[in-house]
């Protein structure tokens, strides 16, 4: 082996690696970039007036987005409403009584709703929410976005169901609890941990979603009660006022996006730290 | 994914037929089994009148363009002319371009990540990678907007018409008028979107790879480098692959940031530099106010394009992430 | 048949084996019996891993199953309290009866609540120490004074003492002897009339292991019990009958003193004298 050759392989080692180093930086650093840039230019528009005023009309200056966030709220709580209950009791489903072939299709089902893009869930909400009543309404985007939590619950809650140990259903099942009875009292409490933060990153990852939102929800630039009709929401509100050509605008996309961002982080690193310390295996 | 049956399961007692189930029924265990099938048959439920819907509600474009819909590059609600030529172009353009810029750079990270950090940094990383990967897509778009656009049109497009765009075969890719979005903007945008779904899943692949071919290299005197591109990576390709396959499924699907600097204009372009159009961001951007029937059937036929590709994609990443879990890649 | 040589190696792992003992065989034939088995076959699917067993299991005595790792002991154990059927694809034939009645004909939760088990690594639920004991009262709809019965429990598994001031902190809070304990108090909470121990103190150090079969030998008379295991010296020790299982089938059946004194089956003595297994 000459001396050159092992001087080149020995340097080509140290710059590659390098390089991987500086690529895994990057990318975080990207994360660091998004932070800074919307603290930096949304911070400042973020006030009482940010949380409690109606947007006003086009080419005013001031206004809040009082009605996107409650809008938000509303939807989220929809999702919740229409996907948790499915996601949890599938997921029991998988993870308990699952008969082979029927378990099998389900979740291939489920990992295929969990592929859809969400532009598409979009547009099935639409067809069943929407054209039906030939409006726009807070409920058509709640069953977009209930979809879309129902596979990621799924797969938490079969995850978590199945972590759980043989020897504790058997410890129960020997007592005189019959299966279900198993379940709910010991099975499911001891899981309750995981299967609740994998909820919370469910409504989470569903927040920040705006394309399914944009033909279904619509937006609105009032609040309004009831159920029945469009509504804003913080994420379709960054995208019409990040296009629009107001200053003023902007101001408050970024003002927006900072808050979203900061909900959605949040609630991320809190579940990720829970689930972290239980020492089980993420699922995105 | 395990795809064990459930862990206990009470044998059926034995007869069968109505009666039977009734009396089975009083069983708190068959009520029980019954409740959560219901739920889980709802998922099926759900994806197959979703399928059935944008099946459905194409069928006007579908039978009235037929095939010809994916070649034609009229795109005209007016004249009720649709075309999804460049909507199919702009797609591929801006996946493929983010794959290549996300590519290089997200197996880059996920090396380092496993095998050269110590593993408590890798972990804070990783975990960190994990919060971008849960960034709302309308965030990046705020920033593909107000930050990415701008540099592009003052910084880096100058800079790659001055140099690549006088380069013989490639050269055409970077001429003509830049205004900051385009294809190139948007590639970019996504590629910063799928590169934490590539290193999060190389990652953990790479994690999985056994020691002892490490080792094995090592010990014949390759250096780090070597040991690790040549032994570890191959070993954990199909992995790899699979998260490959992962990301462009993602970027295919992405809608929002990209509709926010791309430029939005349905024409085939030659140039990076020019506005053009991705599926997803046609149906973000008209069916709100589509004109008639027509327009929002091919529309749908749109999604439809999407779902069934992106369906293929994933059912592919996740064989081949399977492949490696078993038994690890037989480098070629 | 007794050789000197036979019950030399014998007295090695029953040293508290008197000759005395051997002659009392006689009276366990009038001792009322809790379980008859008669002619039981077992399948896990295709496979058989019972082979026409019949046993007598005495009331209020200890039986012990003894036998090579594989020869079906917990599998024929866990059909006591049906417990096999939790598992797919098994199959089983013949007649098990509880005080006279079939167990296959009676209602598989009251049996289980007539019928306990402990098992091979203790199994406490994540709940806190009160609950784990109160949960089978819980769920048989016990309407009554939890605290008095939990107390009552605890005290029977030789565990109130130690944990009457934390009882609702965790169960894992216990060291692995006192959370097999509280699996035992767990299981008397409901006042079994049976107690099947499956290995109980496998995964546990010597002085715990005496601390339960001390228990065993206080719930004799409240409990009949039957347990599965490894040890040996164990079964001579703790057990007043002891069965030897070989490839499924019930090779040799007596009192225990006799069993490891003279045992009638050469293939009982080549296991006891440790030529194999």
């Amino acid at each position: 082996m000459s001396k050159l050759r092992l001087a080149w392989r020995k340097s080509l080692n140290g710059v590659m690696l390098t390089l991987t180093g500086v690529a895994a930086f990057a990318v975080v650093a990207v994360l660091f970039v998004i932070l800074g840039y919307l603290i930096w230019n949304g911070g400042t528009s973020l006030n009482l007036a940010f949380f409690t005023q109606l947007p006003r009309g086009e080419g005013e200056t001031g206004g809040g987005m009082a009605n996107a966030i409650v809008g938000s709220l509303k939807l989220l709580f929809l999702a919740a409403v229409i996907g948790l209950p499915v996601g949890l009791l599938a997921g029991v489903y998988l993870a308990e009584f699952g008969g082979k072939t029927f378990a099998f299709i389900t979740r291939y089902t489920t990992d295929l709703l969990n592929g859809a893009p969400s532009i598409v869930i979009g547009l099935f909400a639409f067809s069943v929410a929407v054209l039906p009543v030939k409006h726009f309404s807070v409920m058509a985007g709640g069953v977009a976005l209930g979809v879309m939590v129902i596979p990621i619950t799924v797969r938490s809650t079969e995850e978590f169901l199945r972590a759980i140990p043989n020897s504790l259903r058997e410890g129960a099942m020997a007592l005189g609890a019959n299966k279900w009875k198993t379940i709910a009292t010991v099975i499911i409490p001891a899981a309750s941990g995981g299967i609740i933060t994998g909820m919370l990153l469910s409504l989470a990852r569903v927040a920040g979603e705006t394309a399914p939102l944009i033909f279904t929800a619509f937006g609105n630039q009032y609040s309004n009660t009831g159920w029945s009709q469009p509504i804003a929401s913080l994420p379709v509100m960054i995208y019409t006022y990040a296009l629009g050509p107001y200053d003023d605008w902007h101001r408050q996309a970024w003002a927006a996006g900072l808050v979203l961002l900061a909900l959605v982080l949040i609630a991320n690193i809190g579940c990720r730290l829970i689930l972290n310390r239980k020492g089980s295996a993420r699922s995105i | 994914m395990s795809t064990a049956t459930s862990a206990i399961d009470l044998a059926a007692p034995p007869g069968s037929g109505p009666r039977v189930f009734i009396r089975r029924l009083r069983n708190g265990d068959e009520v029980a089994h019954l409740i959560t099938l219901v739920f889980a048959a709802a998922i099926l439920l759900i994806t197959s009148v979703m399928v059935y819907e944008l099946w459905v509600r194409s069928s006007l474009t579908r039978s009235k363009f037929g095939l010809g819909f994916f070649f034609s590059s009229v795109w005209d609600p007016v004249a009720e002319q649709f075309g999804a030529a460049p909507f199919i172009y702009g797609t591929l353009v801006t996946s493929l371009l983010a794959l290549a810029i996300a590519v290089p750079l997200g197996l880059a990270a996920a090396i380092f990540l496993a095998e050269l950090a110590p593993r408590k940094l890798s972990d804070v990383i990783a975990f960190l990678i994990d919060l971008l990967a849960a960034v709302p897509s309308v965030i990046y778009g705020l920033l593909g907007i107000f930050i990415i656009v701008p540099v592009m049109r003052t910084v880096i497009g100058p800079f790659l018409k001055g140099t690549l765009g006088h380069v013989p075969v490639v050269g055409p890719l970077f001429q003509g008028p830049n205004y900051g979005v385009g294809f190139l903007t948007a590639s970019i945008v996504l590629a910063i979107m799928i590169v934490p779904f590539i290193i999060s899943v190389s990652r953990e692949v790479l994690l999985t790879v056994p020691r002892e071919q490490r080792e094995a290299a090592l010990s014949l005197g390759a250096t780090r480098w070597e040991a690790t591109w040549k032994v570890v990576v191959p070993w954990a390709r199909p992995g790899v692959m699979g998260s490959v396959f992962l990301a462009l499924a993602r970027a295919l699907g992405e809608t929002m940031a990209v509709t926010m600097v791309i430029g939005n204009s349905p024409k085939i372009a030659a140039s990076l530099f020019a506005p053009g159009y991705s599926i997803a961001a046609v149906i973000a951007n008209e069916f709100a106010e589509a004109s008639g029937d027509a327009h929002r059937s091919a529309l749908m036929e749109l999604g439809l394009v999407l779902f069934l590709i992106t369906f293929i994609l994933n059912g592919c990443a996740r064989l081949l992430i399977v492949a490696t879990e078993r038994g690890g890649g037989r480098p070629s | 048949m007794a050789s000197a040589a036979q019950s030399k190696s014998v007295t090695k792992f029953a040293p508290h084996v008197r000759a005395a003992e051997v002659s009392s065989a006689a009276s366990a034939k009038e001792a009322a019996l809790r379980f008859q088995i008669s002619d039981l076959n077992f399948f896990y699917g295709p496979k058989q891993a019972v082979f026409g067993l019949n046993l007598k299991i005495p009331a209020n005595k200890v039986t012990a199953l003894i036998g090579p790792s594989g020869c079906g002991k917990s599998t024929f154990l866990r059909t006591l309290n049906r417990m096999n059927e939790t598992i797919r694809n098994t199959r089983v034939a013949g007649e098990i009866l509880l005080d006279g009645q079939s167990i296959h004909g009676m209602d598989v939760v009251g049996l289980r609540r007539r019928v306990g088990m402990v098992f091979q690594r203790p199994n406490p639920f994540p709940k806190s120490i009160y609950d784990n004991v109160a949960y089978g009262l819980r769920i048989n709809g016990y309407k009554g004074r939890l605290d008095d019965l939990v107390e009552h429990s605890l005290k029977r598994a030789a565990l109130w003492e130690e944990v009457k001031d934390y009882l609702h902190k965790s169960a894992f809070a216990l060291s692995g002897g006192q959370q097999q304990r509280l699996c035992i108090a767990r299981a008397l909470a409901v006042d079994p009339e049976v107690l099947l121990l499956d290995e109980p103190c496998s995964a546990l150090d010597p002085v715990t292991t005496a601390k339960i079969e001390e228990l065993m030998f206080q719930l004799k008379d409240s409990c009949t019990m039957a347990i599965v295991t490894h040890n040996m010296q164990q079964a001579a020790r703790a057990s007043d009958f002891t069965a030897f299982m070989l490839d499924g089938k019930l090779i040799e059946h007596s009192e225990t003193p006799k069993l490891f004194t003279t045992p009638t089956d050469p293939r009982t003595e080549a296991y006891i004298t440790g030529r194999f297994g």
